[in-house]
């Protein structure tokens, strides 16, 4: 946007003699923080204003409203909804750590369910009762174990990712895809630590201190079930990994994650430290994983080794491209969307004459795989790219373009 | 029990090679398709599926002669393989080789979940000669199944081979998948080589598919033994057909290894390693031998350039 220095000058020194002689650079910058001038909401005069996280008023309106919204809803919604949706969140979590390693860093990885099974374990094991069947240390503290989790399998990751540094491409993908089976055979034989297949565990208790979070007048304020203390804690946490993982991809090392992405060897030239990217990228990705995965049992209660298996990573991987690949935004929007997929598979199958033989779990499935191939072929910006369509089209409405 | 350790190599020998001429079939598969499109298709379980549950429902449900059946599933199977061809893949034709997977990875959910679905929890039965009846050979019972499935898949392969080097055709599907636009420049069809490369895959798929579900019959969780044909792949190398069959074969053996001489009971051998560990061992062979060569030990080098 071009700046028209005569009309960006402070309407309160208007009428001062002498105006026009301060220094350009003043003119253009009014004041330090650089801000917006009254009826002119999108003129950026300053490259602060320009790069900050919500730009427009727009912006900044929608979340405020999102957040209030969401906060409200777990009082408003039905119980299965508030645990539906918390399970939601905890996937968005996860979807943005694969998509910092597959959309933004391009190291396709087919394991992150492996990574999502580390996190559930380390939690498990650091909330768990000390004198059960099962490997527990009894620090219910909630954030000392997430963070742990987080930490644990950030490590796990930075483990595996020296063979990402020796691959890539389809190379990688197989490979990342062989850790899911072996992942999956360690989980299943490790049974001090997972109970073993077809037992399983209590999943990572969550605590402030006091007792196993549990239902109950919160501050002596106001009655919550465990369901919706957890809700807003997960939303919580998911709010903050969303800024963090927003703020990791404008940074420079976002950048770097993109230039090894578009062409790793231009990266190396252009001075990216190449194996710094592609091992941070997996450690991210990893840290976000863990996290994901310390919670996301959390709320059923119950971990069972089987879980972490190939399909979990495809659903995280159609997360991803069905929300639209290197965008954070698209990555809540596509885990939000393929966590309420059940339920609307649901919902359409009962519509189905029983006759025909689709019930919601074959649809389910069919819908998985369609919704991949359709979306990598007619939109493969994934549904961030149907909102940008369609802002764009109100932008220069009543005109196509 | 004193266990004549020669019986028990031979019978582990056996196992593996029969084993590894299933996974050589389907490594092939995997390579001709990746030679002639650059993209690896995760489709090729689904459609290892697909096809041997159609023998199993020609033999079976239509009374169909066994070979006869095994014919008729593999041609379902190719003409499955070229629907999804040219539904799904052929509109990814000049995208990254990475997202084309990703759609043959969503074409295997939806033929599987179907598949599935049809199979239901009863394995199907292939009604193949072989069942269970074994052969002794130096104090070991070979099952009939893996000396069949060894010799024939050694047939095909060698019949590939054949093709791609006496046949027109096979030229053609050389020279496309040498440089694409150079054969188009020659006349070559790029689009029929890449529905015969997805068809032909898809008939190697079945035939392995079928000796696969020879004696328990084929299962909801056949497919996974079909993704043990990566291992082999990257072991062979992705862009090298003979590389495919070798590793195919070494992954086979090295399974069958596990298997014999793991040991169970606890503290017994490498029992630490845990039950069945041998059906992740590929895995674990993958692993190691990319570390040291990351392109498989037959697989070309990409040179780059910026």
């Amino acid at each position: 946007m071009t700046i028209d220095t005569t009309s960006t000058r402070p309407e309160a020194e208007d009428n001062r003699p002498g105006m026009l002689e301060r220094p350009l650079s003043r003119v253009l910058r009014p004041d330090a923080e650089g801000s917006r001038l009254r009826g002119r909401p999108d003129l950026y005069t300053a490259y602060k204003q320009d790069m900050a996280l919500l730009n427009t008023p727009a912006k900044r309106n929608a979340v405020v409203l999102l957040v209030v919204a969401t906060v409200l809803a777990a009082f408003v919604l039905p119980n299965d909804l508030v645990v539906l949706l918390s399970t939601a969140f905890v996937l968005c979590i996860g979807a943005i750590g694969l998509n910092l390693v597959t959309g933004y860093a391009g190291q396709v990885s087919l394991g992150h369910a492996f990574f999502v099974g580390v996190g559930a374990y380390v939690a498990a094991v650091i909330s768990g009762p000390t004198d059960g069947r099962l490997l527990g240390y009894g620090f219910s503290f909630l954030p000392l174990w997430l963070l742990a989790a987080g930490v644990v399998t950030a490590l796990v990751g930075a483990v595996v990712a020296p063979i990402a540094l020796r691959l890539k491409g389809l190379y990688l993908a197989i490979v990342t895809l062989g850790l899911v089976f072996l992942g999956e055979h360690i989980f299943k034989e490790a049974r001090p630590i997972t109970g073993g297949p077809g037992v399983g565990r209590p999943a990572a208790v969550p605590s402030f201190g006091g007792g196993e979070i549990a239902s109950g007048e919160v501050w002596g304020l106001v009655f919550l079930s465990r369901a919706q203390q957890l809700y807003l804690i997960v939303f919580v946490v998911l709010v903050l990994l969303a800024i963090l993982g927003r703020n990791i991809a404008r940074s420079d090392l976002g950048r770097a994650f993109s230039a090894v992405r578009d062409r790793d060897i231009a990266a190396e030239v252009i001075g990216v430290d190449l194996v710094k990217a592609k091992v941070l990228a997996f450690v991210l990705s990893s840290f976000y994983a863990g996290v994901c995965g310390g919670l996301l049992f959390t709320i059923a209660g119950f971990v069972d080794p089987g879980s972490f298996n190939l399909l979990l990573s495809i659903r995280f991987i159609a997360m991803v491209l069905i929300g639209g690949v290197a965008t954070i935004s698209g990555s809540i929007m596509g885990a939000l969307f393929v966590a309420l997929l059940p339920r609307v598979s649901l919902e359409i199958a009962s519509r189905i004459p029983e006759s025909i033989g689709v019930d919601e779990i074959l649809l389910e499935g069919i819908l998985y795989g369609v919704l991949i191939v359709a979306f990598l072929i007619l939109e493969p910006r994934g549904l961030y790219g149907l909102w940008v369509r369609v802002r764009n089209y109100w932008k220069a409405w009543p005109f196509s373009y | 029990m004193e266990i004549d350790q020669t019986a028990r190599f031979v019978q582990m020998l056996s196992d593996g090679l029969g084993n590894g001429a299933v996974y050589a079939l389907l490594a092939v598969g995997f390579v001709v398709i990746f030679k002639s499109t650059g993209v690896i298709s995760f489709a090729q379980p689904a459609l290892m599926v697909v096809g041997a549950l159609s023998v199993s429902i020609f033999g079976q449900a239509l009374g169909l002669p066994y070979w006869v059946a095994v014919i008729a599933g593999m041609a379902f199977a190719a003409v499955v393989a070229l629907v999804v061809e040219r539904v799904a893949l052929r509109p990814m034709v000049g995208r990254p080789p990475f997202v084309a997977a990703i759609v043959t990875l969503g074409v295997d959910i939806v033929l599987r979940n179907i598949a599935n679905r049809i199979i239901g929890p009863t394995p199907a039965q292939m009604g193949d000669p072989f069942g269970f009846s074994t052969v002794t050979f130096m104090g070991a019972s070979i099952q009939q199944r893996d000396i069949a499935a060894f010799l024939i898949g050694m047939v095909l392969v060698a019949a590939l081979f054949a093709f791609f080097k006496y046949s027109r055709t096979g030229l053609a599907m050389r020279a496309a998948a040498f440089d694409q636009e150079v054969a188009l420049v020659q006349g070559i069809n790029v689009g029929t080589v890449f529905a015969l490369s997805w068809a032909l895959a898809a008939m190697l798929a079945v035939v392995a598919g079928v000796f696969l579900s020879a004696e328990a019959g084929l299962s909801q969780t056949t497919f996974t033994s079909a993704f043990k044909a990566l291992p082999a792949i990257i072991l062979g190398g992705l862009d090298s057909v003979g590389g495919a069959v070798i590793g195919g074969i070494a992954i086979g053996v090295v399974e069958a290894a596990f298997a014999t001489y793991q040991g169970t009971g606890t503290g017994q051998g490498l029992s630490f390693l845990g039950n069945n560990f041998a059906t992740v061992s590929p895995y674990l062979v993958m692993l190691l031998v990319l570390l040291f060569k990351p392109f498989g030990l037959f697989g070309t080098p990409e040179i780059e350039r910026v």
